[in-house]
Protein backbone atom coordinates (compact mmCIF):
# COMPACT_ATOMS: atom_id res chain seq x y z
CA UNK A 1 0.00 0.00 0.00
CA UNK A 2 1.44 3.62 -0.84
CA UNK A 3 1.87 5.57 1.73
CA UNK A 4 -0.92 8.36 0.71
CA UNK A 5 -3.16 5.34 0.58
CA UNK A 6 -2.06 4.12 4.37
CA UNK A 7 -2.50 7.92 5.42
CA UNK A 8 -6.02 8.00 3.60
CA UNK A 9 -7.36 4.74 5.64
CA UNK A 10 -5.75 5.68 8.95
CA UNK A 11 -8.20 9.17 8.88
CA UNK A 12 -10.79 7.22 7.75
CA UNK A 13 -10.80 4.56 10.58
CA UNK A 14 -9.94 7.13 13.32
CA UNK A 15 -13.06 8.97 12.47
CA UNK A 16 -15.05 6.15 12.62
CA UNK A 17 -13.45 5.62 15.59
CA UNK A 18 -13.31 8.13 17.79
CA UNK A 19 -17.06 8.88 16.40
CA UNK A 20 -18.24 5.00 17.18
CA UNK A 21 -16.39 5.42 20.50
CA UNK A 22 -17.69 9.29 21.41
CA UNK A 23 -14.07 9.68 22.33
CA UNK A 24 -12.00 12.99 22.04
CA UNK A 25 -8.67 13.94 19.79
CA UNK A 26 -9.45 13.29 16.02
CA UNK A 27 -7.73 16.69 15.51
CA UNK A 28 -4.39 15.34 16.86
CA UNK A 29 -5.25 11.86 14.61
CA UNK A 30 -5.70 13.62 11.36
CA UNK A 31 -2.84 16.11 12.25
CA UNK A 32 -0.58 13.02 12.58
CA UNK A 33 -1.79 10.54 9.91
CA UNK A 34 0.77 11.67 7.15
CA UNK A 35 3.99 11.34 10.18
CA UNK A 36 2.75 7.78 10.77
CA UNK A 37 2.24 6.57 7.15
CA UNK A 38 5.38 7.37 5.83
CA UNK A 39 7.31 6.34 9.12
CA UNK A 40 5.05 2.68 9.17
CA UNK A 41 5.34 2.62 4.88
CA UNK A 42 8.49 3.51 4.61
CA UNK A 43 10.79 4.12 7.38
CA UNK A 44 10.68 1.70 10.20
CA UNK A 45 11.81 -1.33 10.09
CA UNK A 46 9.22 -3.83 11.49
CA UNK A 47 8.09 -6.80 10.99
CA UNK A 48 4.08 -6.40 11.68
CA UNK A 49 3.77 -10.88 11.81
CA UNK A 50 6.82 -10.76 14.53
CA UNK A 51 6.42 -7.68 16.38
CA UNK A 52 9.28 -8.54 18.85
CA UNK A 53 11.36 -9.15 16.67
CA UNK A 54 14.93 -8.15 18.23
CA UNK A 55 16.67 -5.30 15.17
CA UNK A 56 13.41 -3.77 14.87
CA UNK A 57 13.13 -0.05 15.02
CA UNK A 58 11.44 1.07 18.50
CA UNK A 59 8.16 3.78 17.54
CA UNK A 60 6.91 5.51 20.60
CA UNK A 61 4.00 7.74 20.37
CA UNK A 62 4.41 9.94 23.32
CA UNK A 63 1.07 11.97 21.79
CA UNK A 64 -0.88 9.13 23.64
CA UNK A 65 -4.01 10.83 23.03
CA UNK A 66 -3.68 10.44 19.02
CA UNK A 67 -4.03 6.56 19.76
CA UNK A 68 -6.64 5.88 17.40
CA UNK A 69 -4.05 6.70 14.31
CA UNK A 70 -1.53 4.46 15.97
CA UNK A 71 -4.04 2.04 16.13
CA UNK A 72 -5.59 2.42 12.94
CA UNK A 73 -1.65 2.22 11.32
CA UNK A 74 -1.03 -1.10 13.06
CA UNK A 75 -4.04 -2.65 11.81
CA UNK A 76 -3.59 -1.42 8.34
CA UNK A 77 0.34 -2.82 8.57
CA UNK A 78 -1.25 -6.30 9.48
CA UNK A 79 -0.17 -6.66 13.33
CA UNK A 80 -3.86 -7.14 14.19
CA UNK A 81 -6.85 -7.49 11.97
CA UNK A 82 -8.39 -4.05 10.45
CA UNK A 83 -12.14 -5.19 12.36
CA UNK A 84 -10.56 -5.10 15.86
CA UNK A 85 -10.07 -1.60 15.30
CA UNK A 86 -14.26 -1.32 15.54
CA UNK A 87 -13.88 -2.32 19.50
CA UNK A 88 -12.01 1.41 20.32
CA UNK A 89 -13.33 2.84 23.22
CA UNK A 90 -15.50 0.38 23.65
CA UNK A 91 -16.19 -1.04 27.09
CA UNK A 92 -14.09 -4.51 27.36
CA UNK A 93 -11.87 -3.49 24.67
CA UNK A 94 -7.95 -3.21 24.35
CA UNK A 95 -7.94 -0.49 22.73
CA UNK A 96 -8.11 2.55 25.35
CA UNK A 97 -8.60 5.87 24.11
CA UNK A 98 -4.91 6.56 24.99
CA UNK A 99 -2.60 4.06 23.60
CA UNK A 100 -1.88 1.22 25.66
CA UNK A 101 0.44 -1.68 24.83
CA UNK A 102 -1.41 -4.27 26.88
CA UNK A 103 -2.85 -7.37 24.28
CA UNK A 104 -1.87 -5.09 21.47
CA UNK A 105 1.01 -6.39 19.53
CA UNK A 106 3.16 -3.57 17.84
CA UNK A 107 2.97 -1.34 20.99
CA UNK A 108 6.24 -0.36 22.23
CA UNK A 109 5.24 2.00 25.14
CA UNK A 110 1.84 2.51 26.68
CA UNK A 111 1.55 6.80 26.94
CA UNK A 112 -1.04 8.89 27.87
CA UNK A 113 0.46 11.39 29.97
CA UNK A 114 2.29 13.86 28.30
CA UNK A 115 6.16 14.19 28.69
CA UNK A 116 6.95 10.19 29.36
CA UNK A 117 7.81 8.58 25.79
CA UNK A 118 11.34 11.07 25.10
CA UNK A 119 12.62 9.45 28.31
CA UNK A 120 11.47 5.80 27.76
CA UNK A 121 12.92 6.31 24.17
CA UNK A 122 16.55 7.92 24.98
CA UNK A 123 16.84 4.80 27.27
CA UNK A 124 15.95 2.13 24.95
CA UNK A 125 18.70 4.42 22.27
CA UNK A 126 21.03 4.66 25.13
CA UNK A 127 21.00 0.76 25.62
CA UNK A 128 21.43 0.09 22.12
CA UNK A 129 24.65 2.26 22.15
CA UNK A 130 25.76 0.22 25.16
CA UNK A 131 24.60 -3.53 23.44
CA UNK A 132 25.95 -2.15 19.49
CA UNK A 133 22.82 -2.58 18.81
CA UNK A 134 21.66 -1.21 15.19
CA UNK A 135 17.82 -0.48 15.85
CA UNK A 136 16.62 3.43 16.19
CA UNK A 137 14.28 4.37 18.12
CA UNK A 138 11.68 7.16 17.04
CA UNK A 139 9.48 9.25 19.65
CA UNK A 140 6.38 10.91 18.00
CA UNK A 141 5.44 13.74 20.14
CA UNK A 142 3.42 17.21 19.90
CA UNK A 143 3.87 20.66 20.42
CA UNK A 144 1.89 20.79 23.34
CA UNK A 145 3.76 18.37 25.06
CA UNK A 146 6.49 19.73 25.13
CA UNK A 147 5.51 22.22 27.95
CA UNK A 148 6.29 19.05 29.91
CA UNK A 149 9.67 19.53 31.60
CA UNK A 150 10.71 16.27 31.42
CA UNK A 151 10.85 16.50 28.20
CA UNK A 152 13.72 18.62 28.82
CA UNK A 153 15.36 16.49 30.73
CA UNK A 154 15.64 14.09 28.32
CA UNK A 155 16.13 16.48 25.29
CA UNK A 156 19.63 17.21 27.57
CA UNK A 157 20.37 13.65 28.12
CA UNK A 158 19.94 12.65 24.78
CA UNK A 159 22.57 15.51 23.31
CA UNK A 160 24.74 15.06 26.40
CA UNK A 161 25.11 10.78 25.12
CA UNK A 162 25.44 11.79 21.95
CA UNK A 163 22.34 8.79 20.80
CA UNK A 164 21.90 9.66 17.37
CA UNK A 165 20.27 6.55 16.91
CA UNK A 166 17.10 8.69 18.76
CA UNK A 167 15.00 10.55 16.67
CA UNK A 168 12.63 13.01 17.75
CA UNK A 169 9.62 14.09 15.52
CA UNK A 170 6.90 16.77 16.48
CA UNK A 171 3.59 17.07 15.25
CA UNK A 172 3.51 20.66 15.55
CA UNK A 173 0.21 22.01 14.66
CA UNK A 174 0.44 24.77 16.36
CA UNK A 175 -2.36 24.35 18.97
CA UNK A 176 -2.86 22.67 21.85
CA UNK A 177 -6.07 21.56 24.17
CA UNK A 178 -7.47 24.84 25.20
CA UNK A 179 -5.80 27.39 22.79
CA UNK A 180 -3.04 28.07 20.08
CA UNK A 181 0.33 26.98 21.48
CA UNK A 182 1.85 30.58 20.58
CA UNK A 183 -1.02 31.91 23.21
CA UNK A 184 -0.53 29.36 25.85
CA UNK A 185 2.84 28.91 26.23
CA UNK A 186 5.21 30.24 23.36
CA UNK A 187 7.53 27.48 21.96
CA UNK A 188 9.19 29.61 19.57
CA UNK A 189 11.79 29.54 18.48
CA UNK A 190 11.17 26.31 18.54
CA UNK A 191 14.18 24.84 16.44
CA UNK A 192 16.80 27.17 17.87
CA UNK A 193 15.68 26.01 21.50
CA UNK A 194 16.49 22.18 20.24
CA UNK A 195 19.19 22.76 18.18
CA UNK A 196 20.83 24.93 21.04
CA UNK A 197 20.45 21.80 23.66
CA UNK A 198 22.58 20.02 20.76
CA UNK A 199 20.00 18.18 18.61
CA UNK A 200 20.16 18.18 14.51
CA UNK A 201 16.99 19.88 13.24
CA UNK A 202 15.10 19.34 10.39
CA UNK A 203 11.77 20.74 9.27
CA UNK A 204 9.22 19.43 7.01
CA UNK A 205 5.67 20.02 5.59
CA UNK A 206 4.64 17.39 7.82
CA UNK A 207 1.49 16.53 5.11
CA UNK A 208 4.18 16.13 2.54
CA UNK A 209 5.21 12.53 1.99
CA UNK A 210 7.93 12.97 0.03
CA UNK A 211 9.62 15.74 2.65
CA UNK A 212 9.01 13.47 5.43
CA UNK A 213 10.25 10.34 3.78
CA UNK A 214 13.48 12.10 2.34
CA UNK A 215 14.14 13.38 5.60
CA UNK A 216 13.78 10.73 7.78
CA UNK A 217 15.58 8.36 5.42
CA UNK A 218 18.93 10.33 6.45
CA UNK A 219 19.11 10.19 10.27
CA UNK A 220 20.84 10.59 11.69
CA UNK A 221 21.18 14.26 10.60
CA UNK A 222 24.30 14.73 11.97
CA UNK A 223 26.61 11.53 13.69
CA UNK A 224 27.17 12.00 17.36
CA UNK A 225 24.10 14.11 17.66
CA UNK A 226 20.34 12.98 18.24
CA UNK A 227 17.70 13.96 15.60
CA UNK A 228 14.87 16.23 15.96
CA UNK A 229 12.31 16.34 13.13
CA UNK A 230 10.25 19.13 13.59
CA UNK A 231 6.70 18.65 11.29
CA UNK A 232 4.55 21.37 10.33
CA UNK A 233 1.05 20.23 10.60
CA UNK A 234 -1.91 21.37 10.52
CA UNK A 235 -4.27 19.82 13.29
CA UNK A 236 -7.85 18.20 11.87
CA UNK A 237 -6.03 18.00 8.21
CA UNK A 238 -8.09 16.26 5.94
CA UNK A 239 -11.69 17.66 7.01
CA UNK A 240 -12.32 21.49 5.92
CA UNK A 241 -14.17 22.65 9.04
CA UNK A 242 -11.90 20.38 11.58
CA UNK A 243 -8.70 22.40 10.32
CA UNK A 244 -6.83 24.52 12.69
CA UNK A 245 -9.71 25.01 14.96
CA UNK A 246 -9.10 24.51 18.89
CA UNK A 247 -12.75 22.75 19.21
CA UNK A 248 -11.67 19.43 17.41
CA UNK A 249 -9.19 18.50 20.14
CA UNK A 250 -12.22 17.08 22.22
CA UNK A 251 -15.36 17.51 20.33
CA UNK A 252 -17.07 14.49 18.66
CA UNK A 253 -18.05 14.34 15.25
CA UNK A 254 -21.61 12.91 15.18
CA UNK A 255 -24.93 12.89 12.66
CA UNK A 256 -24.22 15.54 9.81
CA UNK A 257 -20.84 16.88 11.22
CA UNK A 258 -19.45 12.66 10.78
CA UNK A 259 -21.06 12.29 7.19
CA UNK A 260 -19.68 15.50 5.84
CA UNK A 261 -16.46 14.98 7.56
CA UNK A 262 -16.10 11.06 6.36
CA UNK A 263 -17.07 12.53 2.86
CA UNK A 264 -13.80 15.13 3.02
CA UNK A 265 -11.85 11.86 3.81
CA UNK A 266 -13.21 9.40 1.73
CA UNK A 267 -13.08 11.53 -1.46
CA UNK A 268 -9.52 12.83 -0.77
CA UNK B 1 22.37 0.56 55.35
CA UNK B 2 23.38 2.02 52.25
CA UNK B 3 26.40 0.47 52.53
CA UNK B 4 25.83 -2.59 52.89
CA UNK B 5 23.51 -2.42 49.60
CA UNK B 6 26.25 -0.88 47.41
CA UNK B 7 28.19 -3.49 48.79
CA UNK B 8 25.91 -6.13 47.73
CA UNK B 9 25.40 -4.56 44.13
CA UNK B 10 28.75 -4.16 43.49
CA UNK B 11 28.89 -8.16 43.64
CA UNK B 12 25.41 -8.49 41.74
CA UNK B 13 27.31 -5.96 38.91
CA UNK B 14 30.55 -8.45 38.63
CA UNK B 15 28.14 -11.64 38.14
CA UNK B 16 25.16 -10.25 36.03
CA UNK B 17 25.85 -7.77 33.41
CA UNK B 18 22.33 -6.77 33.26
CA UNK B 19 22.51 -4.53 36.29
CA UNK B 20 22.55 -1.26 35.98
CA UNK B 21 23.07 1.75 38.84
CA UNK B 22 21.29 5.31 37.50
CA UNK B 23 21.95 8.07 40.23
CA UNK B 24 20.64 11.27 40.44
CA UNK B 25 23.83 13.20 41.28
CA UNK B 26 23.94 11.65 44.56
CA UNK B 27 25.76 9.29 46.46
CA UNK B 28 28.93 11.38 47.15
CA UNK B 29 32.07 9.03 47.93
CA UNK B 30 29.71 6.42 48.13
CA UNK B 31 29.25 5.41 44.39
CA UNK B 32 32.91 6.14 43.00
CA UNK B 33 34.10 2.97 43.51
CA UNK B 34 31.01 1.25 41.70
CA UNK B 35 31.39 3.73 38.92
CA UNK B 36 34.99 3.00 38.69
CA UNK B 37 34.68 -0.82 38.36
CA UNK B 38 31.41 -1.25 36.16
CA UNK B 39 31.67 2.16 33.72
CA UNK B 40 29.25 0.23 31.46
CA UNK B 41 26.53 -0.19 34.52
CA UNK B 42 26.57 3.11 35.94
CA UNK B 43 25.39 6.37 35.15
CA UNK B 44 24.93 9.71 36.65
CA UNK B 45 21.80 11.24 34.88
CA UNK B 46 21.90 14.23 36.73
CA UNK B 47 19.66 15.98 38.77
CA UNK B 48 16.54 14.95 36.66
CA UNK B 49 14.62 12.32 38.32
CA UNK B 50 11.36 12.34 36.17
CA UNK B 51 14.38 11.22 32.74
CA UNK B 52 15.94 8.67 35.53
CA UNK B 53 13.04 6.70 35.68
CA UNK B 54 11.85 7.23 31.84
CA UNK B 55 15.25 5.49 30.90
CA UNK B 56 15.53 3.08 33.61
CA UNK B 57 11.67 1.80 31.95
CA UNK B 58 13.36 2.07 28.64
CA UNK B 59 16.85 0.31 29.59
CA UNK B 60 14.71 -2.75 31.45
CA UNK B 61 12.25 -3.45 28.26
CA UNK B 62 15.43 -4.07 26.56
CA UNK B 63 16.76 -6.80 28.50
CA UNK B 64 18.45 -4.69 32.05
CA UNK B 65 17.84 -5.10 35.52
CA UNK B 66 18.08 -0.73 36.32
CA UNK B 67 18.71 0.81 40.00
CA UNK B 68 17.37 4.32 40.00
CA UNK B 69 19.38 6.03 43.04
CA UNK B 70 19.04 8.76 44.89
CA UNK B 71 17.35 10.41 48.10
CA UNK B 72 14.52 11.10 50.30
CA UNK B 73 11.58 11.41 48.12
CA UNK B 74 13.57 12.47 44.96
CA UNK B 75 13.34 8.95 43.87
CA UNK B 76 9.38 8.54 44.73
CA UNK B 77 6.98 11.31 44.70
CA UNK B 78 9.50 13.53 42.32
CA UNK B 79 8.80 10.98 39.25
CA UNK B 80 6.05 9.08 40.96
CA UNK B 81 4.06 8.94 37.62
CA UNK B 82 6.82 7.68 35.51
CA UNK B 83 7.20 4.73 38.44
CA UNK B 84 3.71 3.54 37.97
CA UNK B 85 3.05 4.42 34.08
CA UNK B 86 6.29 3.38 32.77
CA UNK B 87 7.51 1.36 35.44
CA UNK B 88 4.80 -0.45 36.88
CA UNK B 89 2.22 -0.51 34.38
CA UNK B 90 5.13 -2.62 31.74
CA UNK B 91 6.70 -4.59 34.63
CA UNK B 92 9.87 -3.32 33.63
CA UNK B 93 12.43 -4.15 36.27
CA UNK B 94 13.12 -1.14 37.51
CA UNK B 95 14.30 -0.78 41.10
CA UNK B 96 13.96 2.51 42.89
CA UNK B 97 16.45 2.87 45.86
CA UNK B 98 15.64 5.70 48.41
CA UNK B 99 18.43 6.86 50.95
CA UNK B 100 17.24 7.80 54.00
CA UNK B 101 13.91 6.86 55.15
CA UNK B 102 11.76 8.55 57.52
CA UNK B 103 13.78 10.97 59.46
CA UNK B 104 17.63 9.75 57.90
CA UNK B 105 18.28 13.22 56.76
CA UNK B 106 16.35 15.23 60.08
CA UNK B 107 18.35 18.19 60.04
CA UNK B 108 18.14 18.52 56.29
CA UNK B 109 14.16 20.09 56.91
CA UNK B 110 11.03 18.59 55.62
CA UNK B 111 11.94 18.22 51.88
CA UNK B 112 14.46 15.57 52.99
CA UNK B 113 12.13 13.83 55.22
CA UNK B 114 10.66 10.78 53.40
CA UNK B 115 7.85 9.79 55.53
CA UNK B 116 4.91 9.08 53.47
CA UNK B 117 7.03 7.21 50.95
CA UNK B 118 5.67 3.63 51.92
CA UNK B 119 2.18 4.90 51.93
CA UNK B 120 1.87 6.65 48.25
CA UNK B 121 4.27 3.31 46.98
CA UNK B 122 2.35 0.79 48.33
CA UNK B 123 -0.79 2.31 46.65
CA UNK B 124 0.87 1.79 43.38
CA UNK B 125 -0.25 -1.59 40.82
CA UNK B 126 2.43 -3.97 40.08
CA UNK B 127 4.89 -3.03 42.49
CA UNK B 128 6.86 -4.70 45.22
CA UNK B 129 7.93 -2.72 48.26
CA UNK B 130 10.62 -3.50 50.94
CA UNK B 131 11.78 -1.32 53.96
CA UNK B 132 14.67 -3.57 55.73
CA UNK B 133 15.10 -2.88 59.60
CA UNK B 134 18.86 -3.91 59.80
CA UNK B 135 22.06 -3.87 57.44
CA UNK B 136 21.74 -7.73 56.43
CA UNK B 137 18.33 -7.42 55.39
CA UNK B 138 19.64 -4.51 53.38
CA UNK B 139 21.61 -6.24 50.99
CA UNK B 140 19.78 -9.62 51.16
CA UNK B 141 16.55 -7.39 50.00
CA UNK B 142 19.32 -5.76 47.15
CA UNK B 143 19.51 -9.47 45.80
CA UNK B 144 15.60 -9.81 46.49
CA UNK B 145 14.52 -7.45 44.32
CA UNK B 146 16.76 -7.77 41.80
CA UNK B 147 15.74 -11.02 41.03
CA UNK B 148 11.72 -10.52 41.53
CA UNK B 149 10.27 -9.38 38.35
CA UNK B 150 8.78 -6.18 38.02
CA UNK B 151 9.08 -2.68 39.69
CA UNK B 152 10.24 -2.56 43.30
CA UNK B 153 10.64 -0.18 46.09
CA UNK B 154 13.61 -0.12 48.30
CA UNK B 155 13.79 2.25 51.36
CA UNK B 156 17.22 2.44 53.07
CA UNK B 157 17.48 3.50 56.56
CA UNK B 158 20.14 5.45 58.24
CA UNK B 159 19.55 3.84 61.43
CA UNK B 160 19.58 0.40 61.87
CA UNK B 161 18.79 -2.40 64.21
CA UNK B 162 21.73 -4.80 65.70
CA UNK B 163 22.06 -7.99 63.77
CA UNK B 164 20.17 -10.54 64.71
CA UNK B 165 20.20 -12.69 62.27
CA UNK B 166 19.80 -16.38 62.62
CA UNK B 167 22.51 -19.02 61.92
CA UNK B 168 21.05 -20.72 59.04
CA UNK B 169 17.95 -17.57 58.43
CA UNK B 170 17.12 -17.16 54.77
CA UNK B 171 15.61 -13.66 53.59
CA UNK B 172 12.69 -14.29 51.89
CA UNK B 173 10.55 -11.22 50.04
CA UNK B 174 6.98 -11.18 51.89
CA UNK B 175 8.13 -12.96 54.70
CA UNK B 176 8.37 -11.28 57.79
CA UNK B 177 11.48 -12.15 60.32
CA UNK B 178 10.85 -13.12 64.06
CA UNK B 179 13.42 -11.45 65.44
CA UNK B 180 12.74 -12.03 69.33
CA UNK B 181 10.31 -14.46 70.58
CA UNK B 182 8.00 -14.09 72.60
CA UNK B 183 4.28 -14.95 73.26
CA UNK B 184 2.17 -11.87 74.86
CA UNK B 185 2.59 -9.03 72.56
CA UNK B 186 3.60 -8.52 69.29
CA UNK B 187 5.57 -5.29 68.41
CA UNK B 188 5.46 -4.98 64.39
CA UNK B 189 8.42 -2.56 62.84
CA UNK B 190 9.63 -1.84 59.35
CA UNK B 191 12.95 -0.05 58.85
CA UNK B 192 15.52 0.58 60.95
CA UNK B 193 12.96 1.72 63.87
CA UNK B 194 13.18 -1.84 64.81
CA UNK B 195 16.28 -0.85 66.75
CA UNK B 196 13.06 0.96 69.37
CA UNK B 197 11.12 -2.25 69.20
CA UNK B 198 14.03 -4.91 70.16
CA UNK B 199 15.06 -2.36 72.86
CA UNK B 200 11.09 -1.85 74.16
CA UNK B 201 11.18 -6.05 73.97
CA UNK B 202 14.21 -6.40 76.01
CA UNK B 203 12.80 -3.85 78.93
CA UNK B 204 9.25 -4.86 79.14
CA UNK B 205 10.72 -8.33 79.59
CA UNK B 206 13.32 -7.61 81.69
CA UNK B 207 11.21 -5.29 84.04
CA UNK B 208 8.09 -6.66 83.59
CA UNK B 209 7.86 -10.22 82.87
CA UNK B 210 6.09 -9.35 79.24
CA UNK B 211 7.47 -11.19 76.74
CA UNK B 212 6.92 -9.39 73.11
CA UNK B 213 7.44 -10.96 69.88
CA UNK B 214 9.55 -8.73 67.25
CA UNK B 215 8.94 -8.76 63.33
CA UNK B 216 10.94 -6.88 61.33
CA UNK B 217 8.16 -6.66 58.69
CA UNK B 218 10.75 -5.54 56.24
CA UNK B 219 8.52 -6.54 53.35
CA UNK B 220 5.07 -4.08 53.08
CA UNK B 221 3.99 -5.24 49.48
CA UNK B 222 3.51 -8.12 49.39
CA UNK B 223 2.39 -7.99 53.30
CA UNK B 224 3.11 -11.71 55.07
CA UNK B 225 -0.35 -12.42 56.34
CA UNK B 226 0.60 -15.69 58.06
CA UNK B 227 3.10 -13.81 60.39
CA UNK B 228 -0.09 -11.68 61.30
CA UNK B 229 -2.34 -14.44 61.64
CA UNK B 230 -0.28 -15.94 63.95
CA UNK B 231 0.35 -12.12 65.88
CA UNK B 232 -3.12 -12.29 66.72
CA UNK B 233 -3.63 -15.98 67.66
CA UNK B 234 -0.69 -16.49 69.95
CA UNK B 235 -0.33 -13.48 70.92
CA UNK B 236 -2.33 -10.57 73.18
CA UNK B 237 -2.06 -8.53 69.81
CA UNK B 238 -0.34 -6.14 67.95
CA UNK B 239 1.69 -3.09 68.42
CA UNK B 240 3.23 -1.36 65.20
CA UNK B 241 5.56 0.88 64.91
CA UNK B 242 7.46 2.90 61.70
CA UNK B 243 9.32 6.54 61.52
CA UNK B 244 5.94 7.27 58.89
CA UNK B 245 2.81 9.24 58.62
CA UNK B 246 -0.26 7.11 60.31
CA UNK B 247 -1.64 6.82 57.08
CA UNK B 248 -0.99 4.38 54.49
CA UNK B 249 2.00 2.90 55.93
CA UNK B 250 2.49 -0.16 57.89
CA UNK B 251 0.25 -0.28 60.59
CA UNK B 252 -2.65 0.93 58.07
CA UNK B 253 -1.66 -2.13 56.12
CA UNK B 254 -1.57 -4.82 58.67
CA UNK B 255 -4.88 -3.49 60.38
CA UNK B 256 -6.24 -3.46 56.54
CA UNK B 257 -5.38 -7.65 56.56
CA UNK B 258 -6.68 -8.06 60.27
CA UNK B 259 -9.85 -6.09 58.98
CA UNK B 260 -10.30 -8.17 55.93
CA UNK B 261 -9.15 -11.82 57.20
CA UNK B 262 -11.62 -10.92 60.71
CA UNK B 263 -8.42 -11.26 63.20
CA UNK B 264 -9.06 -10.13 65.66
CA UNK B 265 -6.46 -9.55 68.22
CA UNK B 266 -7.26 -7.73 71.72
CA UNK B 267 -4.97 -4.92 71.73
CA UNK B 268 -4.12 -3.49 68.10
CA UNK B 269 -1.68 0.11 68.73
CA UNK B 270 -0.28 2.39 65.73
CA UNK B 271 2.90 4.55 66.63
CA UNK B 272 3.74 6.55 63.59
CA UNK B 273 3.47 10.37 62.74
CA UNK B 274 0.27 12.23 63.50
CA UNK B 275 1.35 16.03 63.66
CA UNK B 276 1.68 16.50 59.83
CA UNK B 277 4.86 18.47 58.44
CA UNK B 278 7.83 17.67 60.90
CA UNK B 279 9.39 21.43 61.08
CA UNK B 280 11.55 20.79 63.96
CA UNK B 281 14.91 20.98 63.83
CA UNK B 282 16.93 17.71 64.46
CA UNK B 283 18.64 14.39 63.62
CA UNK B 284 16.63 10.99 63.39
CA UNK B 285 16.71 10.08 66.95
CA UNK B 286 15.95 13.91 68.24
CA UNK B 287 13.14 13.71 65.92
CA UNK B 288 11.69 9.68 66.86
CA UNK B 289 11.87 11.25 70.56
CA UNK B 290 9.77 15.07 70.01
CA UNK B 291 7.52 13.06 67.55
CA UNK B 292 6.79 9.99 69.89
CA UNK B 293 8.39 7.23 68.31
CA UNK B 294 11.09 6.71 70.67
CA UNK B 295 11.87 4.06 73.25
CA UNK B 296 9.86 5.64 75.60
CA UNK B 297 6.88 6.62 74.00
CA UNK B 298 6.38 2.60 72.62
CA UNK B 299 7.11 1.45 76.42
CA UNK B 300 4.46 3.63 77.63
CA UNK B 301 2.08 2.16 74.89
CA UNK B 302 3.22 -1.24 75.25
CA UNK B 303 2.44 -1.66 78.82
CA UNK B 304 -0.84 0.63 78.76
CA UNK B 305 -1.98 -1.67 76.03
CA UNK B 306 -1.15 -4.50 77.63
CA UNK B 307 -2.28 -3.45 81.33
CA UNK B 308 -5.42 -2.36 79.64
CA UNK B 309 -6.11 -5.86 78.16
CA UNK B 310 -4.51 -8.05 80.80
CA UNK B 311 -5.45 -6.14 83.80
CA UNK B 312 -2.20 -6.77 86.08
CA UNK B 313 1.03 -7.39 85.36
CA UNK B 314 3.86 -9.04 87.33
CA UNK B 315 6.85 -7.41 88.02
CA UNK B 316 10.46 -8.71 87.87
CA UNK B 317 10.81 -8.12 91.55
CA UNK B 318 7.94 -10.54 92.07
CA UNK B 319 5.52 -7.26 92.44
CA UNK B 320 2.92 -6.44 90.44
CA UNK B 321 1.68 -3.62 88.40
CA UNK B 322 -2.29 -2.92 88.13
CA UNK B 323 -4.83 -1.40 86.00
CA UNK B 324 -5.06 2.14 87.88
CA UNK B 325 -8.73 3.72 87.09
Amino acid sequence: MDTATLAKHIRIHALNMTSRGGSSHIGAALSAADLLAVLYGQILRVKPDNPHWEARDRFILSKGHAGAAVYATLAECGFFPVNQLETHYQNGSKLSGHVSHKGIPGVELSTGSLGHGLSVGSGMAYGAKLDEKTYRVFVLLSDGECDEGSNWEAILFAAHHRLDNLVAIIDYNKIQSLAPVAETLALEPFAEKWRSFGWEVVEVDGHDHAEISAALQRVPFATGKPSCLIAHTVKGKGVSFMENTVLWHYRTARGEEFEAAMRELEEA
Amino acid sequence: MRDSFIKRLTILAEHDPRIMLLTGDLGFGVLTNYAKQFPRQYLNVGVAEQNMTGLATGLALEGRIVFTYSIANFPTLRCLEQIRNDACYHGANVKVVAIGGGFSYGSLGISHHATEDLAIMRALPDITVVSPGDRWEAAEAAEAIAYTPGACYLRLDKSFAPETRGEQEQFTLGRARTVREGQDLTLIATGGILEVALAVAERLASELLIECRVLSMHTIVPIDHEAIRLACEQTQGIITIEEHSIYGGLGSAIAEVCMDEGWQPHIFRRLALRAGFSSVVGDQHYLRHVYGLDEESLYTLALDSFLAAKGRVKTHDQGELQLQF
